[in-house]
Formats: structure tokens, C-alpha cells, sequence
């Protein structure tokens, strides 16, 4: 692709390696020509690397395939999920994961971007609905100053809630900013 | 991801509200010493060569790249002092600087030189933040900037030597000249105060005129503030076949590199033979409205941007 096609999030082969944009900078004089300063990531160890294009300069894109997976459990630090179409079951590294465990329930359908058979990332879904494990009963003054409080998730993870969260409550969060949306009623 | 629409225009009003009163203050500046507003057209035939400057396509015809070449017009037939407000195109231009679409505020005087266009850019910026209640010292991104004129002049000579360890007006290098202007030179000018770059090497005189007594520069000067490149002056060149010479080589450079057709602006190289000498400059405005509401991003003094239009 042609470097002025580069943006944040492009994924990049350089030098055999597969890099995320997690930053792309234009800077250019007013009439000089343009520089495109990359901030990258390399999607298989997480070290970074800088790296200066000028116009009409190209850069490899990576070739990435997208499979639909189910997350089945996990074992030690790695993550087993299942390919939906296949049914081939392979891990992903915790390290490559992040954050996102901290929404990532067992059963839950992910879309898992593979350069080859490696898997490179995975987007989990932008709402997710999790299990209130546990929660600190609001007190008096909670009510009155405190909208909220802390509550804890089947998955282990602890976000901020309303105050009229109880345990056993399944609540509806925004995977992309980790906060809580709404409370969701469950028929039984 | 993207701001919502509506807490992201809330968010900005701010900082619109004073681009409208940075706008007002500026017409109130420059018609208060008898210069004329004009408005010239948007969509031409033909903008002037420029290797690094790409134009939009409209209808076989090119978008503005700059209102240069019709204000010059407006002087060589006898207009004195004009300044003009416009939008300007640029393709690929889009950064945290950079719009494709922005807007430029330039100025002409007869019988003036580059000097003259600096000394009315220190004036401008200085009523600027007094009319804005800022005194002389604004703070920008945590850093407090003297703007007391006379502003620092450094040679653009001198500030390669220092920062980059070469002259550029000895052996000019094009590619180098520009990754060290943004990697080396710029980086190292004062953050507290504004900084008045002049003397280019004569290969990027672009417009101006050659210095009489140091013909290895051109009289072009350029206002940074903050690391922000704000204004281009120059002392016009009005030399004809100098300007075709220059244009050819500029065209046939682009066509060659590029693959890009660049038509020489006939009618603006016929008007140099009656154009009196005189001084020009070109300010970013968008980028000026961005000092004096202390952002670092073009996109926060737009009301949308090429990426939310």
C-alpha cells in the first residue's frame, strides 16, 4: 500500500515482521515534502519500533485473515478457543490478549485476526453481559453522595457500577472504554 | 474511536467562539491601516507548480492552492495593500497540523520587503493576544511564550549548522534539507519565543526574490511559534523570465518524479512584468487560532475536519 494509505491500526509487514500503527504522524513544511513518522507495535512480542516514510514511499501490508472463534477456558496463561467453523481448538497467549481478559467469558464468540495459522489479535465483542460475583451493599451515604461503587465480575475483573447493583446481577458493559452500561434483566 | 457529534462540537465551541474573534480582530487590524479585503477564486485553471504541494481536481480545473498568484494580479494592476481570507486545498495534507482544507490569511504591500511583512506579522500577533486579554506572554501546552517584539531572527544557514552540522545555502540537498528541517532545526528553536527564520537557500526561494548582496539565498523568511510553522514571507521576485525559469524546472520536476501534469500560470507570469516591488506573506490561521487556545491539534479549531465533515 502506498504510505499515504498508512493509518492508526494499519497492520504492516516489515522485515518479516508483523507491526500495528499505533501511531501515524504526517508532518510536512509548508512547502517541503511529506514525512510520515510510525509509531509500531509488533503484534508477536509487544516491542516497539519507530520508523520515517516520505511520500510515494510503500509499505507491505500484512495479509490477515479473520475466523470467527469461541473461548473455551483457560489453562496456566495461555487462552484455548475454538475455531466455529473447523472446531480446531488452539491457544493465544495472555500477553497478546491484554485487557480484553478481563471481559472474556468462557463461551463468548471472538473474531481472531490470523497472519497465516498465528494468531495476531482478537477483538472481542464492544458489549459484553458479565455476572456481578460480588458487591458491597450501598450504605446510607453512598446513596446520597456516591453514584458509585466497586463490584466485582465472573471474570475476576473490577469495575464501577450504581450503587443499586447486587450480586448475582448481570450487567451490560462497553468492552472498548471497560465501563458499566446498564443493568440486564434476566428471565428465568 | 471516534468523539461522539454532539459533546465533541460542545466541547470546541470555546475555542470557535474565539477563531471568530481572532478573525474579527485581524480584518479590524489590517483595515484600520487601509488595506483592502479581497476575494479571489477558489476554483482556477492552473495553480503554480509545486513539487510538494499536491492540488484537488474540480471539473478538469484545481482548487486553491493558495490566493498567491491572483492577489500578485491585483498589485501589478496597481492595487497597493490588500489582504485576503481563504480556503486553500491540498491533497494528502491531513496530520496533527494538517487539514486538506484550511484556511490562510495573506497580505501584500507595494514597495515593502520581507522584513516589513515580519514586522506587521510581530504587530498582528501582539494585538492579537492583547485584544484577547493574553498580555504580551501567552502560555501554550505548559510552555509561557514571550511575544515582545523584535522577534529572534536565526538564518536558516546558521540554524542547519548548529542543529544539523551542515550549510544547506552551500550544497543544497532537498530531501535532507526538509527531514532536517522537521527532525533537527525545527525541534531546536526557543519554545519561548517566537522564531523568525530567513535567508533560504536560492533552491527553496520558491516566490521570492534572490538577496542582493548574498545571491546564494532568497529573501524568504518563515514565523514559528511553538514549534508551529505559522507564516511565509517574502520579498516578491518580479523578474518574469526568472519566474518562468523557475516554474519550467518546478514543472518539469514534478512531471518527471510524479507523472503529474503542472501548466505554467501564463497570466500571472505576464502580470510580473508589471508588478512593483513589493512584500508578501501567507499565515496558517487555523494554526494561529491553535496558539491562542492552547491545543495541540488542528482538529480541536474545526468544526469538522476532513475525517468528521
Amino acid at each position: 500500500m502506498n504510505i499515504e494509505e498508512v493509518h492508526k491500526g494499519s497492520k504492516l509487514l516489515i522485515d518479516g515482521t508483523p507491526y500495528n500503527v499505533d501511531i501515524a504522524d504526517f508532518v510536512k513544511p509548508g512547502k517541503g515534502r511529506a514525512i510520515y513518522r510510525l509509531k509500531l507495535r509488533n503484534l508477536l512480542d509487544g516491542s516497539n519500533l519507530e520508523r520515517t516514510y516520505h511520500s510515494g514511499e510503500k509499505a507491505d501490508e500484512v495479509s490477515i485473515s479473520t475466523q470467527e472463534c469461541q473461548y473455551l477456558y483457560k489453562e496456566d496463561d495461555r487462552y484455548i478457543f475454538m475455531n466455529s467453523d473447523t472446531f480446531e481448538q488452539f491457544f493465544i497467549p495472555e500477553s497478546l490478549l491484554g485487557n480484553k481478559v478481563s471481559f472474556l467469558k468462557e463461551g463468548t464468540v471472538v473474531t481472531v485476526m490470523m497472519m497465516g495459522d498465528r494468531p495476531l489479535d482478537v477483538n472481542i465483542p464492544n458489549f459484553v453481559e458479565l455476572k456481578v460475583l460480588e458487591s458491597a451493599v450501598a450504605t446510607r451515604s453512598d446513596t446520597v453522595t456516591a453514584q458509585m461503587k466497586d463490584a466485582v465480575l465472573e471474570t475476576g475483573h473490577t469495575i464501577g457500577v450504581p450503587v443499586f447493583i447486587k450480586e448475582g446481577d448481570i450487567i451490560k458493559i462497553d468492552t472498548r472504554t471497560g465501563s458499566y452500561v446498564e443493568r440486564v434483566n434476566v428471565k428465568k | 474511536m471516534i468523539e461522539d457529534e454532539t459533546p465533541r462540537l460542545s466541547r470546541l465551541k470555546p475555542n470557535l467562539e474565539r477563531r471568530a474573534l481572532i478573525e474579527q480582530y485581524i480584518r479590524d487590524f489590517f483595515t484600520g491601516q487601509g488595506f483592502l479585503e479581497v476575494e479571489t477564486p477558489v476554483r482556477q485553471p492552473v495553480v503554480a507548480p509545486e513539487l510538494n504541494i499536491v492540488p484537488l481536481q474540480s471539473e478538469g480545473w484545481f482548487l486553491s492552492t493558495s490566493p498567491e498568484l491572483h492577489m500578485k494580479r491585483l498589485l501589478a494592476a496597481g492595487y497597493e495593500k490588500i489582504f485576503q481570507f481563504s480556503r486553500c486545498f491540498r491533497k494528502g495534507e491531513r496530520g496533527r497540523l494538517h487539514n486538506p482544507e484550511f484556511t490562510m490569511l495573506e497580505w501584500y504591500r507595494t514597495g515593502a520587503d520581507y522584513h516589513q511583512m515580519l514586522h506587521d506579522t510581530e504587530a498582528l500577533v501582539l494585538t492579537l493576544a492583547k485584544r484577547l486579554k493574553m498580555g504580551t506572554t501567552i502560555c501554550y501546552q505548559g510552555r509561557r511564550i514571550d511575544l515582545t517584539p523584535p522577534w529572534p531572527a536565526l538564518s536558516v544557514r546558521q540554524a542547519y549548522l548548529d542543529a544539523a552540522g551542515w550549510d544547506p545555502a552551500a550544497c543544497y540537498d532537498a530531501a535532507r534539507f526538509d527531514d532536517d528541517m522537521v527532525t533537527r532545526v525545527i525541534p531546536a528553536f526557543s519554545p519561548h519565543r517566537p522564531t523568525i527564520f530567513s535567508d533560504f537557500p536560492r533552491e527553496a526561494a520558491s516566490l521570492a526574490r534572490i538577496k542582493p548582496d548574498d545571491p546564494a539565498v532568497a529573501e524568504r523568511a518563515e514565523v514559528f511559534i511553538a514549534g508551529l510553522e505559522l507564516a511565509n514571507a517574502y520579498s516578491e521576485l518580479t523578474d518574469s523570465a526568472e519566474q518562468r525559469r523557475r516554474f519550467r524546472d518546478e514543472s518539469a520536476q514534478i512531471e518527471r518524479e510524479q507523472g503529474r501534469r503542472a501548466a505554467l500560470p501564463e497570466r500571472f507570469i505576464a502580470s510580473l512584468a508589471r508588478l512593483p516591488a513589493c512584500g508578501g506573506i501567507a499565515l496558517g490561521v487555523d494554526r494561529l487560532v491553535m496558539l491562542f487556545s492552547d491545543t495541540d491539534t488542528i482538529d480541536d479549531v474545526l468544526a469538522f475536519t476532513v475525517d468528521t465533515v
